[in-house]
């Protein structure tokens, strides 16, 4: 039996281990995939769908779709470039996504993903919801306002931190994330340390007091395009 | 906490032996008792599974027959189906909302009746309906909703408004409803006599390995509207490894204008039990489990008893048909009100007592399912064809239908045309021969397949309807060429936006912008690049959405603007002066005239800043 | 042959997207050879005095003078570029967005902590713009050409666009001038 595949990304042979998703198989063979709820230390979870490839022909989610051998994977074409563009414009018209008075700004990975696909506005129309800020945790604030409900936090509190502090409640266009307390955020054993924060992509779970701790210039994408460690 | 909260919650608990993946059960049983499960309630329950509350919020949150608010003992859900709507829903609901002194959403100030509104019901045929606690009212009008409205504020008890019983098992003492079969044709396949135990005694003369060749053989493919063909489906069940796998039946009929399941449950469910103890049979299972959509509460009883029935006569249980290691039985999962659980990974995630979200594939059911095991799910239909496959033969079955497509389908019908109701035909008949069957003359546009199908016009009434071209899981709408069509489109997109599970972002944000934009042409605000604005972002939705809700939510948008095209041009103009005709501006000003008192110097304004030559 | 125009306003912005026009510092002698500007609150002509080439907007749509104003640079200019967070999404002044307007106005002239208003009224001379519903991005309101993004954007991202501009080639920012704050 044989635990390594060969597979083809944009006409590129690569060799991946048997099991790995093709993001993952992608990176480890220096191929950026840009995707957001994907993340290397998380179980995959396949929501934002910007990771979208074509496998075969059909399209799949990079983050969740396991190495086969012999696959042609398209990822870079125009069309595929437009589809994520497209998503990733649909979630800065979801939410409220004001870089310039957040924190975040320079150091997210949902902003960094626009600049690289070169978004200067999005196609759709803004949809701007009323969402509710959980502040009452003494340390952490959850700013539901730029949620991108990737569940990163979902993941990490669980599989990570061993508390189950946050999940989902609603759906469709109502669904956002929840506490493991009707009081609030301040009812559940989250902490400031917590995985869950570290692994929040844009500026929805933040320590509280750090604020914009970085110079303009000195943050994570001001110069180095994300994806470019890959 | 009150006490009747905590006997409640733990009695529910208790029945579901602690069980955390029982959740479904317990909260429904809490909503029925409580009318809400409420954050008292979630953390108790909680703490009786020792899961997470937030878990158990996730789920109630979720389900529409689920609510974290205080709701009446009586929760009228009227049905707002496009089809509905078009037999006058509107209509009947402003004379509840009118009769009890609520809007829609609120409770009456007694605390007693909640009015809300429901996608399609399954009572298409005999549109308005409404459901009353578990009961199903049918061909409702406003005089009569009013009357029902009155009896319910004096009497409070549901079950009094059922005066005339329908016909056949709909009168059956466990069942009394009101609700019709209206079945105008019946087949040799679904709705064919057939007597209990004929179907499987043959199955069980045969190897599991024989069932599925001949299951493969009848070429039959999935009745649920996907047509994955039965028989592989069932080979990768039963190849997959491990030793407890589970047989799972959709009876979470969803679609909209789609009631033939409603019907097969009520007059053919030993045959679909049947079928699935054969798959069970087939694949190696020993759990069956049959996924009943909460607006069908009322066959339950029906349904249990003649589940209870089979196990006397020792065709569910230990060594059924007398074959020693054959073991299996089924139990029944309610859902909440989720047209996505008609999904089957959605499905699977609900009966394992979590939200309705579509799981990440690979891997698929058949390889890890319900709790891991490997599964097979299929539809009501299909289980009743597979034991029709056995007790008959596959050659049999084979050659009823078209060259492309073996057997019958049972077709619900439902709009503008005489005879609405259910009709089992061979696949291949046209679409102009159904519309002469149902007596629809004056068809103008036809939905085939339900809101994820594709709405078709005139020049494709000579299709036929088979998987090859015009496939459909049973729905059929009939709508006369004086319907608005996008009125049609809209409604589907405001159902999809409803019942999106909100997992992907195509999905949940592309059905919003859909229903946006829809509303500015509709609105007389669309100009004609609105059209190649809606083209591109039904494709990226099909393209990248997670689950079939999302790859065919678009559908109504798409399939309108490909056949109906001169029905959006129609409204569209071409803007002027480089506006958006979308922006209207005395809307966007009205809000501050009103506080102000006084009219925006705007209006009609236009040399104030220059205008050059 | 008389050189090409140049039209800006700032609508509901903080006219940080103008001190960046101004921040390309001695290159404003290059532009002026370049191009004249024609309305503007940088030589404060206040009405258009012939066809632009290019108008510069600075902030969204949040009242219904704005909308006048934007609805004129639409008429009278070839190319119309949203300048800055705000005319492409509305920006900090969007963040109202969600809230009705009649709450927006009482937290402001009612029930704010710093509030003083014995006489509890709502500002409604009629020479007070009205405000819209919600502030819009200039994109929504009326075609815009070309989006520039940035809170402001760089002096650099403006030269560089209008140069372009000026000169037919096609605008093409490097990553460093893509930037939303």
């Amino acid at each position: 039996m044989t635990d390594s595949v060969k597979l083809k990304i944009d006409g590129k042979e690569i060799t991946a281990k048997a099991g790995q998703t093709i993001l993952q198989a992608a990176a480890m063979a220096g191929i950026y995939i840009p995707h957001l709820c994907a993340h290397r230390e998380l179980e995959p979870w396949g929501s934002c769908r910007v990771c979208t490839v074509k496998v075969n022909g059909r399209p799949q989610a990079a983050c969740t779709q396991p190495v086969a051998e012999g696959a042609v994977v398209e990822s870079e074409t125009p069309e595929l470039v437009n589809v994520r563009r497209a998503l990733v414009e649909m979630l800065f018209v979801e939410g409220n996504h004001v870089c310039p008075s957040c924190e975040k700004s320079g150091n997210c990975e949902l902003q960094a993903t626009a600049y690289r696909l070169g978004i200067a506005a999005p196609r759709f129309p803004y949809t701007f919801p009323k969402r509710e800020i959980d502040a009452s945790h003494p340390d952490i604030i959850l700013e539901r306002n730029r949620c991108i409900l990737c569940a990163r936090c979902v993941r990490a509190s669980t599989e990570v931190d061993g508390k189950h502090a946050f999940d989902f409640v609603g759906r469709g266009v109502h669904k956002r994330i929840a506490v493991n307390a009707e009081a609030g955020l301040a009812g559940t054993s989250a902490a400031a340390t917590d995985k869950a924060l570290s692994v929040c992509p844009v500026g929805c779970l933040m320590k509280k007091r750090v604020g914009f701790a970085v110079p303009v210039g000195q943050r994570q994408f001001d110069e180095k395009q994300i994806g470019s460690e890959i | 906490m009150s006490e009747a909260l905590s006997t409640v919650v733990k009695e529910a608990c208790t029945a579901a032996d602690r069980d955390p993946t029982r959740l479904m059960d317990i909260v429904n049983q809490v909503q029925r008792k409580l009318g809400q499960v409420s954050p008292t309630a979630m953390d108790l329950i909680a703490s009786e599974l020792g899961c997470q509350r937030v878990e158990v919020e996730s789920v109630v949150s979720f389900y529409a027959f689920l609510s974290a608010e205080p709701q009446g003992k009586i929760v009228i859900r009227v049905c707002n189906d496009v089809i509905d709507r078009l037999e006058g829903a509107d209509a009947v609901l402003d004379a509840f909302a009118d009769a009890l002194g609520i809007r829609v959403g609120e409770t009456t100030p007694d605390g007693r009746i909640t009015l809300m509104t429901t996608p399609c019901v399954g009572m298409s045929d005999q549109a308005p309906a409404a459901l009353i606690n578990s009961h199903v009212l049918v061909d409702l009008d406003p005089s009569k909703a009013r009357h029902i409205a009155l009896q319910l504020k004096a009497s409070g008890d549901p079950h009094r408004l059922v005066t005339k019983l329908g016909d056949g098992n709909n009168a059956h003492e466990l069942v009394q409803s009101m609700v019709h079969n209206n079945i105008h044709q019946t087949g040799p396949v679904v709705f064919a006599e057939f007597a209990m135990g004929s179907a499987l005694r043959k199955a069980l003369s045969m190897t599991p390995q024989e069932v599925i060749r001949d299951v493969k053989t009848s070429r039959i493919r999935g009745r649920g509207g996907a047509g994955f063909p039965t028989g592989m489906k069932w080979d990768f069940a039963r190849a997959a490894p491990g030793d407890r796998k589970v047989v799972i039946c959709n009876a979470d009929e969803g679609e909209p204008g789609t009631f033939k399941d409603r019907v097969i449950l009520t007059e053919r469910a030993s045959l679909m039990f049947e079928g699935m103890t054969i798959a069970g049979y087939a694949i190696g299972a020993d759990l069956g489990i049959l996924y009943l959509r909460a607006e069908y509460l009322y066959l339950r009883a029906l349904l249990e008893s003649i589940l209870d029935e089979r196990r006397a006569a020792g065709l569910l249980g230990k060594g059924i048909g007398g074959k020693a290691g054959f073991d299996f039985d089924i139990r029944i999962q309610m859902g909440g009100g989720a047209y996505v659980c008609g999904e089957e990974t959605a499905l699977i995630s609900s009966c394992e007592g979590k939200r309705g979200d579509p799981k990440n594939r690979p891997p698929f059911p058949a390889q890890k399912g319900y709790l891991g095991r490997p599964s097979v799910v299929n539809n009501v239909e299909t289980f009743c064809c597979v034991a029709r496959v056995l007790e008959q033969g596959a050659g049999w079955f084979a050659q009823l239908g078209s060259k492309g497509t073996s057997g019958t389908k049972v077709l619900s019908v439902s709009g503008d045309c005489k005879r609405p109701g259910v009709y089992e035909l061979e696949f291949g008949i046209t679409l102009a021969a159904l519309l002469k069957l149902v007596g629809a003359e004056d068809a103008g546009a036809v939905q085939v397949g339900g809101p994820s199908g594709q709405l078709v016009g005139p020049a494709s009434f000579e299709r036929t309807i088979c998987y090859d071209d015009l496939a459909t899981g049973g729905s059929i709408m009939v709508f006369n060429r004086s319907r608005d069509i996008l009125g049609i489109a809209r409604g589907f997109v405001e159902f999809f936006c409803e019942e999106s599970c909100g997992y992907c972002t195509p999905c949940r944000v592309g059905n919003e912008l859909l229903k946006e934009r829809l509303d500015t042409i509709i609105a007389g605000r669309g100009e004609p690049s609105d059209l190649a604005y809606l083209e591109e972002l039904g494709a990226i939705m099909k393209l990248a959405s997670r689950c079939g809700l999302g790859q065919t939510s678009a559908n109504p948008v798409l399939t309108t603007i490909k056949h109906f095209r001169p029905e959006y041009e129609a409204r569209l103009r071409a803007p002027q002066r480089g506006e958006q005709r979308r922006f209207d501006f005395n809307a966007a000003v009205a809000g501050a005239e009103r506080i102000a008192g006084h009219q925006s110097v705007q209006h009609g304004a236009h040399e104030e800043h220059g205008t050059a030559e | 042959m008389s050189k090409p125009k140049v039209a800006t306003t700032s609508m509901c912005g903080c006219f940080g997207c103008h001190m960046s026009i101004l921040d390309i510092d001695d290159r404003i002698l290059k532009l002026v050879e370049l191009i004249e500007f024609d309305k503007s609150p940088i030589n404060d002509i206040k009405s258009f005095t012939g066809r632009c080439a290019i108008g510069l907007l600075e902030g969204g749509v949040a009242n219904d003078e704005n909308y006048h104003v934007l609805k004129a640079f639409r008429e009278n200019c070839d190319i119309l570029i949203s300048v800055g967070e705000c005319a492409k999404n509305g920006g900090v002044p969007a963040l109202r967005n969600p809230i009705p307007l009649q709450e927006c106005l009482e937290e402001a002239y009612l029930r704010g902590p710093t509030v003083y208003n014995p006489l509890q009224v709502i500002p409604n001379d009629v020479e007070i713009p009205l405000l819209l519903d919600k502030v819009y991005p200039c994109h929504e309101v009326v075609k815009i050409d070309y989006h520039l993004a940035g809170c402001p954007p760089s002096a650099d991202t403006i030269w560089e666009t209008l140069v372009a501009l000026l000169s037919g080639k096609p605008v093409a920012l490097p990553y460093s001038l893509l930037k939303y704050d």
